[in-house]
């Protein structure tokens, strides 16, 4: 077995398969050497195995949710090992960060930070296999050339598969990753084609793949029922009436942590069957005491934001030039206040979280975004090793941020070891609402100055978000950097933060899906108010194509890029052309998660103020390769949709403390009928390929509220569009 | 009951729903739980061909009808050109939705072979894609229908 620094903490390995296979994989520096004859060895997962019958298994590190990371991560292996895409299995993860480093659908990141290791990964393989080709051979390496998973020579029309050369390349010196030779992009055979995923076909014909399909022998449903209120806890509850329903095997208290992230108070229901576990629900009558949260509520956060009108928050968070001072100056002035309300993800299959408790090791079936901070809680509250904690990554129906926190992998490790059953904790649709974890409302109380010539001057905004004791919660802060600071001369941000008892949580495009609508809206409006065309305003804002700030870096604005997706997508909108009355047009751009997107609609308003959107165009700029374009394309429309979705209809509202909406009725989800063509373009610029699962999404809702001023004259300063404003 | 077109005994009372007789008494778990209320289709199987909720059909109520749930969708050509469709046109990001989506779209093209856009529309919106795959959904039945996308 061969071993090689892959970075300080983790090492490159590749070893002898039994049978005479290859493996190749990543481990922590300093793992077992001597690994186990025909395993990877402790510690160790290989990312390729190649067996003397040319199978070969590349592993998927990262959670599936949908996102096509399963397909397009492993593809870029494949690229570079030079087999065919067809040869290949996928295989899912274990989660062990000490192998993978970080395995997180989140932040849009995996191929930010995999597209060149992951390259890099497949390329050493396959230069060690040509190698061992060389060797046999008695030939230059040279004069070798791959394809299809062979090595061949053509001065002597001889070839050889990779599976025959697996059990030789196992005993040669790793190379160095950093010389290993890459592909030129112009030879790429499977990155940048448009690959179905991987387990389609197991998805359409029903195969058991997710979370919530999960079974292991023995295993009993549970269900969950906590306060409604966020934060209450069980006084009592009637526990021998729901023991003695039919199909029932144990009914207890919980007493939690007090932590909603971890273990919040409940009781737990074991029965035979979900039918079962949900009548015992209905019998169920529990006196809580309610939570810290019970007098917080929608309104009452509504009034206190809107008190905070025209004054500065307490907490500075950017400051350039002088916008008190420029402000009186300036030709013309503009206040407004924009406000979007909390909402929950409500994936399609609802939290859950098969588990099986013997002593104290702990096996999960986990649908998890981010598996860790599940295997810290559960190892801190069972009293366990976070090692003894295998956490068998799922499938998720749908993720959108809800799954990157982990309360319900808690709660099912909890349940199994106090009912002594391995169970499979099951969430209600109404579990899911009513416990959501909140993408944050938010306030913006903004001003702006333009000059004679209508250029920006000034601009000041009093961000009111949420979070305890003057400290942003989870999801709730601006950046220093957001748009349009350090584009606009004297400029001031600055921030209140109301304390809040609810868990709050990242939701696709944390904090920039509300950010996008407030800030392109307002410069909407401030377009019209210098008589500007929106597109030519935006440009101007924008000034000379340039970088804004430190090279490379997250905080960092390509103006260049904006403006490079502006364009397109005014082009491709045909950006200027006359519409029927009440029809309209509107425009949008933002960068976030490292992508630069641009949003144009076309709706038509009716009479009674029913918003019809007919057509969408998303321009898009993340890098210069785009992995897999059919699942990139996928990404854009599903995140556009999901963004007029929720811009059309989606509140999620507290009263008491507790969230007020049950299911879908109230909480709605865009429908078949409603869906737009959405036609989607990628502006190729010479930067690193970054991820798409999140930054289609903050263009899109201004995109719309603009597109309805320009039907209307109507500005809509607040989600979900309320469309009583619009009737004619 | 006859399940796939297999015969099957089930031991469950008679209000519990299809749907979790599917999954946790027989073992079927393409069916899936989206809602519990017949708002988002996720659960959608045939009833004599016909579409129906099964979070919202006690097992009392299916009597001699034969149930078809996506596992057994491939035993048709029209369900098995569907199949094909979805995956080749790469319709699904989760997939969670997609079962329930699919046996909508098969009752609608066994009624409706060449249907319209608003055929379409009437016969799936019952069914949420929380993804927001519809355009490709679209495509996918236009292609099985060999209609004009």
């Amino acid at each position: 077995m061969n071993a090689l620094p892959l970075s300080r903490r983790q090492m490159l390995f590749a070893g002898a398969l039994a049978g005479g296979g290859l493996w190749f994989g990543a481990g922590p520096a300093g793992a077992a050497q001597d690994g186990v004859a025909g395993s990877p060895g402790a510690g160790l997962t290989a990312f390729i195995r190649i067996m003397p019958d040319n199978r070969i298994t590349i592993v998927s590190q990262n959670p599936e949710i949908g996102q096509g990371i399963k397909t397009s991560i492993p593809m870029l292996i494949v690229e570079e090992l030079d087999a065919d895409w067809s040869q290949v299995t996928i295989e899912q993860a274990l989660a062990d960060q000490k192998i993978y480093g970080r395995q997180v659908a989140g932040g849009s990141m995996a191929t930010t930070l995999l597209y060149d290791s992951m390259r890099r990964t497949g390329a050493a393989a396959r230069a060690m296999l040509v190698q061992a080709a060389a060797t046999r051979l008695g030939v230059p390496v040279g004069e070798l050339t791959t394809g299809s998973a062979m090595v061949r020579h053509a001065a002597s029309n001889r070839s050889l598969s990779y599976g025959a050369l697996a059990a030789d390349a196992a005993t040669l010196p790793l190379p160095d990753l950093k010389a290993v030779t890459l592909k030129d992009p112009k030879a790429f055979r499977i990155v940048g084609k448009p690959m179905p995923g991987v387990d389609n076909m197991k998805v359409v014909t029903g195969a058991p793949l997710f979370g919530i399909d999960a079974s292991v022998p023995g295993m009993k449903i549970a269900m969950f029922v906590k306060c409604p209120c966020y934060g209450g806890t069980v006084a009592s509850a009637n526990l021998d009436a729901v023991k003695a329903i039919k199909g029932v095997r144990n009914a207890f208290i919980v007493a939690g942590n007090g932590d909603d992230y971890e273990l919040a108070a409940g009781v737990a229901i074991i029965a035979d069957t979900t039918w079962a576990a949900m009548k015992a629900r209905e019998a169920l009558q529990v006196e809580w005491a309610p939570g810290a949260g019970a007098d917080q509520s929608s309104e009452g956060f509504a009034k206190a934001a809107a008190a905070l009108a025209g004054t500065r928050g307490p907490q500075e968070i950017f400051t350039e030039g002088d916008a008190a001072a420029a402000m009186p100056g300036a030709a013309k002035r503009l206040k407004a206040s924009y406000h979007y309300p909390f909402l929950v993800h409500a994936p399609l299959e609802p939290m859950n979280c098969t588990a099986r408790v013997d002593g104290d090791k702990v096996e999960l079936w986990a649908p998890t975004q981010n598996p860790e901070p599940g295997r810290a809680s559960i190892a801190k509250l069972l009293g366990v090793a976070p090692e003894a904690v295998v956490i068998h990554m799922m499938r998720c129906g749908g993720g959108f941020g809800r799954r990157l926190t982990t309360e319900y992998m808690t709660e099912a490790a909890w349940i199994a070891r106090e009912a002594k059953v391995p169970v499979k904790l099951i969430w209600t649709r109404e579990d899911d609402v009513t416990r959501g974890n909140l993408r944050p409302a938010g306030w913006h109380h903004l001003e702006a100055g333009l000059d004679a010539d209508g250029k920006v001057t000034a601009w000041t905004n009093h961000f009111v978000s949420f979070g305890k004791e003057g400290k942003f919660g989870r999801a709730a802060a601006i950046e220093t950097t957001q748009f349009p600071a350090r584009f606009v001369p004297n400029f001031r941000c600055d921030a209140t933060v109301l304390d809040l008892a609810a868990p709050t949580n990242f939701l696709r495009a944390p904090a920039n899906n509300g950010f996008g609508f407030v800030m392109q809206s307002f410069i909407d409006e401030l377009a019209y108010l210098a008589g500007q065309d929106p597109v030519a305003f935006r440009r101007t804002l924008l000034g000379t194509p340039r970088l804004v700030g430190p090279a490379d870096k997250r905080d960092s604005y390509d103006a260049a890029r904006a403006l490079g997706v502006l364009d397109k997508a005014a082009a491709m909108a045909g950006w200027g052309r006359k519409l029927p009355k009440r029809e309209g047009l509107g425009i949008a751009f933002h960068f976030s998660h490292l992508g630069y997107f641009a949003a144009a609609m076309e709706v038509a308003v009716a009479d009674a103020g029913d918003v019809k959107v007919k057509k969408v165009w998303a321009a898009g700029d993340v890098g210069r390769q785009i992995v897999n374009p059919s699942g990139a394309i996928n990404q854009v429309q599903g995140s556009v949709i999901d963004a007029i979705g929720s811009a059309m209809g989606q509140a999620a509202t507290l009263s008491g403390g507790a969230i007020e909406q049950r299911n879908y009725d109230g909480f709605p989800i865009m429908r078949m009928p409603d869906t737009p063509p959405i036609e989607v373009a990628f502006v190729l610029s010479d930067h690193p390929p970054t991820g798409l699962g999140e930054p289609a999404y903050p263009a899109t809702p201004p995109a719309l509220a603009n597109a309805i001023f320009a039907a209307t004259g109507v500005r809509l300063r607040s989600l979900p569009i309320d469309t009583e404003l619009l009737k004619a | 009951m006859n399940i796939n077109g297999k015969p099957v005994t089930l031991e469950a009372d008679g209000d519990m729903p299809l749907l979790w007789a599917l999954r946790d008494v027989i073992g079927l778990t393409g069916t899936k739980y989206g809602c519990g209320a017949g708002l988002c289709g996720a659960c959608t199987v045939h009833l004599d061909g016909a579409p129906v909720r099964a979070c919202q059909t006690p097992v009392a109520d299916v009597g001699t009808a034969k149930i078809t749930t996506i596992e057994g969708l491939s035993a048709t050509d029209l369900g098995r050109k569907l199949q094909a469709a979805w995956a080749a046109l790469d319709v699904p990001q989760c997939g969670y939705c997609q079962g329930g989506q699919l046996m909508a779209a098969a009752a609608l093209l066994r009624d409706t072979p060449k249907p319209s856009d608003d055929d379409i529309d009437a016969a799936m919106a019952g069914n949420l894609c929380r993804c927001g795959t519809y355009t490709r959904i679209r495509a996918a039945i236009k292609q099985v229908a060999g209609v004009r996308a």
